[in-house]
C-alpha cells in the first residue's frame, strides 16, 4: 500500500464559548493512505466541518496528533502552514467563501497569487483550465453575486483545483447542485483521484454521493462510529451517461 | 505576492470605497498642501529679503561708535550720543587696511528742504564720494561731488528721487538748481537713481547726499563722525576686513588689551545671516504648524485602516486559507495605507503649488515652491502611511484563519 498521507491520532477539539464548553471532536483516530477517496458522513453537528478544518491546516486540535504526510502539523509555524495550504491542499468550503466584487477568474487565480513561482501568464492559463473543468468558461468575468448557488459552488471547486494540490478537501461540495452537475463534479473528482492519484476527503450528507468513493467514515457526536471500505465503487461517468436526458438541463 | 499584484489589490480596495478613500486622503491633502504653501511663503520672503540685502552691497561694512563703559547696573549709553569716531579713524582705515577698497565717513541731519514755494522734510547725509560705490548707488543724471568739494565744504548736493518729486515739478531738471536745506543753499549737481524701499520699509530715495564736511561743519557743526562705511575687497574677506578695522581702530583709540571696543563693526553678510535665520525660523514654524495637520491626516488613515481590516476580516481569512502568509496580508494593508497617503500627497502637492501661486497673485506675497519641500512632503507621506498603516495591518496579519473566516 502507499504511504500514510493522513495519520490522525485521538484528535479532540473543544470550543469554549464563555462558560459553555462544546466537545465537537471527542477523540478521533484514522489513517488515510495516499490516493484514497474518502467520504465523511454524519448528521448535522456531528463534527464533520470541524474535522475537515483541522485536516486542512486551518484549525488546530485541542488535543491529539495530526500527521500530514509524516509531519506533525502541531510543530509547523504559521508560515509553513500557509505554504502547505497553498501548495498541497485544495479546500472547498461549505459556504463557498468567494471574494465578493471580484471576478470568477480572479477568484480562481487567488491561490496562485500567493505562489511566487507562478507568472501572471501561467496563472491566468491555469485558472482558465480550472474554470473549464467545472464548466464555467463562459462566466469568467462574472462576479460571484451574478452566479447561481450551484455556479458559485463550482467556482469554489475550481479554486480548490487550480493549484494542483495533492489533497482535495471538500465540505458538502455538491450540496447545492442538481443531480447532473453533482455527478459531473464527482466524475471530475474520480478522474483526479484515479488518474492523478490525488487524495480526496469529501464531506457529504448523501449516501448516493458517498457511493462514488472508496471508503466512508461516519461520525456521530464527535466520534467515528463506522469506517467501511466501499467494495462496489460506482463510476460517476457511467452514471452520468445513464441519466435520463431532460429538457431543462442541457 | 509580487509588488504589482499588491498595488492592484490595494488600488481596487480604494476604488471600491471611493468617497471614503477620498475623505481619508483629505487630511493628507490638506496637510501636504499647507506644508508646501507655508514653506513657499517662508522661502519666498527669505529669498526676497536676501536679494534686497545683497542689493545694498554685500561687501559693505558699517562702523558705529559704542560705549565700552558699563554704567550703573550694567546699562550702556545709547550710541547716538557717542563721539568716539573721528575723521582720523577714516584716514587710518584708508591707509592701513588691506582688505578694504573704499571707506567713507558719514554724518546725517534731519531738516526741511526748500525749493521756491515747495518744501519737504528729509534727511541729508554728509559723505565722501566713495560712499556711492560702497552702497552701490547710481546716478540718474549729473555728476558726483569730488574730493575737492569735500575739502572746501562745497555747497553742492545730490538728491534722491523722492526729494526730487516733492520739491521739483514734473519734467523740471533739478541739476544746476539751488535748493535750501535748513536755510543753507546747496546747488544740485546730480540726481540719484531710484532705489525703492529697503528691507525695513524705509524709503531709500528720500535722501540728500552732500560732501561730508558740508554737513558736518555747516549744518551740524560737530567735529566727530557718526558712522563709517567701508567696502571689503569681496564678500569672503569681509571677516578679515572687520578684524583689520578693529585692530586699527583699537590702536588709534589707544585702547588697552583689557578694554572693550568703543565701536562696533558690522558687516552686511552678518546682517543677511541674522535676518535669514529669523526668516528660517519663520519657515520652520510655518512648516511645523502644517506638519501637525499631516499627523492628523495620518491618524485619519490609521482609523480607516482599522475599519477596513475589521470589515474585511472574512476576506483576510479566505486569503489565508488559500495560502497567504502573515506578511502577505500585512503588505496588502500597508500598501493600501501608503497608496492612500501618497495619492493624497500628489493631490496635496498640486493644491499646494496652486495655493502658492494664488497667494503670490492675490496677496502679492513673494512665494517660492522649493523642490525640497515637495520631496520632503512625499517622504513624510510615505512614512505617515507606513507608520499609521502598520498597526492595523499587523493586526490583520495576526488573525487566525478559521476565526477570520467565521467572522460575520
Ligand atoms: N467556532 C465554534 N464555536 C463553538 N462551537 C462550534 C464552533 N464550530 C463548531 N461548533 C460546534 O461543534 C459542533 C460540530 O460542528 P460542525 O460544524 O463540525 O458540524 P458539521 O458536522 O459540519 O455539521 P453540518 O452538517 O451541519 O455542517 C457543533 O455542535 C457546533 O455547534
Ligand atoms: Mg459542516
Amino acid at each position: 500500500m502507499g504511504n500514510k498521507i493522513l495519520d490522525i491520532k485521538n484528535l479532540k477539539r473543544v470550543f469554549k464559548m464563555g462558560s459553555e464548553i462544546v466537545h465537537a471532536l471527542k477523540g478521533i483516530s484514522f489513517i488515510v493512505e495516499e490516493g484514497e477517496f474518502v467520504t465523511i458522513m454524519g448528521s448535522s453537528g456531528s463534527g464533520k466541518t470541524t474535522l475537515l478544518n483541522i485536516i486542512g491546516c486551518l484549525d488546530k486540535p485541542t488535543d491529539g496528533d495530526y500527521l500530514l504526510d509524516g509531519v506533525n502539523v502541531k510543530l509547523l509555524s504559521r508560515n509553513e502552514l500557509a505554504g502547505l495550504r497553498n501548495n498541497k491542499i485544495g479546500f472547498v468550503f461549505q459556504s463557498y467563501n468567494l471574494l465578493a466584487r471580484t471576478s470568477a477568474l480572479e477568484n480562481v487565480e487567488l491561490p496562485l497569487m500567493y505562489n511566487s513561482k507562478i507568472s501572471s501568464k501561467v496563472r491566468e492559463e491555469k485558472a482558465k483550465q480550472a474554470l473549464h473543468a467545472v464548466r464555467l468558461d463562459d462566466r469568467i468575468d462574472h462576479l460571484p453575486s451574478q452566479l447561481s448557488g450551484g455556479q458559485q459552488q463550482r467556482l469554489a471547486i475550481a479554486r480548490a483545483l487550480v493549484n494542483e494540490p495533492v489533497m482535495i478537501l471538500a465540505d458538502e461540495a455538491t450540496g447545492n447542485l442538481d443531480t447532473k452537475t453533482s455527478y459531473e463534479i464527482m466524475s471530475l473528482l474520480q478522474e483526479l483521484n484515479q488518474q492523478q492519484k490525488k487524495t480526496i476527503v469529501f464531506v457529504t450528507h448523501e449516501p448516493d454521493i458517498a457511493s462514488f468513493s472508496s471508503r466512508t467514515i461516519t461520525l456521530k457526536d464527535g466520534k467515528v462510529i463506522k469506517d467501511t471500505k466501499n467494495e462496489n465503487v460506482r463510476s460517476a461517468k457511467e452514471e452520468l451517461a445513464a441519466l435520463p436526458v431532460s429538457d431543462y438541463n442541457s | 505576492m509580487n509588488a504589482l499584484n499588491l498595488l492592484r489589490i490595494a488600488w481596487r480596495a480604494l476604488l471600491r470605497n471611493k468617497l471614503r478613500a477620498f475623505l481619508t486622503m483629505l487630511g493628507i491633502i490638506i496637510g501636504v498642501a499647507s506644508v508646501i504653501t507655508m514653506v513657499a511663503i517662508g522661502e519666498g520672503s527669505k529669498a526676497s529679503i536676501r536679494s534686497q540685502l545683497s542689493g545694498m552691497g554685500s561687501n559693505m561694512i558699517n562702523i558705529r561708535p559704542s560705549s565700552n563703559q558699563a554704567v550703573g547696573g550694567g546699562a550702556r549709553i545709547g550710541a547716538s550720543g557717542l563721539q568716539t569716531l573721528k575723521i582720523e579713524d577714516v584716514n587710518a582705515i584708508r591707509d592701513h587696511a588691506h582688505f578694504v577698497t573704499a571707506v567713507s565717513p558719514a554724518v546725517q541731519a534731519n531738516g526741511q528742504v526748500i525749493n521756491g514755494p515747495l518744501n519737504w522734510p528729509t534727511t541729508i547725509q554728509g559723505v565722501h564720494p566713495e560712499f556711492l560705490s560702497i552702497r552701490d548707488w547710481q546716478l540718474q543724471s549729473g555728476v558726483v561731488f569730488t574730493d575737492n568739494d569735500v575739502k572746501i565744504s562745497a555747497k553742492v548736493c545730490l538728491i534722491g528721487q523722492t526729494v526730487k518729486s516733492n520739491i521739483f515739478s514734473p519734467g523740471e531738471d533739478p541739476v544746476g538748481k539751488i535748493i535750501r536745506f535748513n536755510k543753507i543753499p546747496l546747488k544740485v549737481i546730480g540726481v540719484l537713481s531710484q532705489k525703492g524701499e529697503n528691507t525695513f520699509g524705509q524709503d531709500q530715495d528720500d535722501i540728500i547726499l552732500a560732501p561730508f564736511t558740508t554737513v558736518q561743519k555747516r549744518i551740524l557743526a560737530i567735529t566727530y563722525v557718526q558712522t563709517i562705511y567701508a567696502s571689503a575687497v569681496d564678500e569672503n574677506s569681509s571677516d578679515t576686513a572687520t578684524s583689520e578695522i578693529s585692530t586699527i581702530l583699537r590702536k588709534d583709540h589707544k585702547l588697552k588689551p583689557t578694554d572693550d571696543d568703543d565701536f562696533t563693526v558690522r558687516t552686511q553678510a552678518e546682517l543677511i545671516s541674522t535676518i535669514s535665520s529669523t526668516s528660517q525660523l519663520l519657515t520652520v514654524l510655518l512648516a511645523a504648524i502644517a506638519g501637525i495637520s499631516l499627523v492628523v491626516g495620518g491618524i485619519g488613515i490609521m482609523n480607516i485602516m482599522y475599519v477596513s481590516v475589521k470589515e474585511r476580516t472574512k476576506e483576510i481569512g479566505l486569503r489565508m486559507s488559500v495560502g497567504a502568509r502573515g506578511i502577505d496580508i500585512l503588505l496588502q494593508f500597508l500598501v493600501e495605507a501608503i497608496l492612500i497617503s501618497l495619492t493624497g500627497g500628489v493631490i496635496g502637492v498640486a493644491f499646494g503649488i496652486t495655493a502658492s501661486s494664488l497667494v503670490s497673485y492675490f496677496l502679492s506675497w513673494p512665494t517660492l515652491v522649493s523642490q525640497s519641500s515637495i520631496v520632503l512632503s512625499f517622504m513624510v507621506c510615505a512614512i505617515t502611511g507606513v507608520f499609521f498603516g502598520y498597526y492595523p495591518a499587523r493586526n490583520a496579519s495576526r488573525l487566525d484563519p478559521i476565526e477570520a473566516l467565521r467572522y460575520e
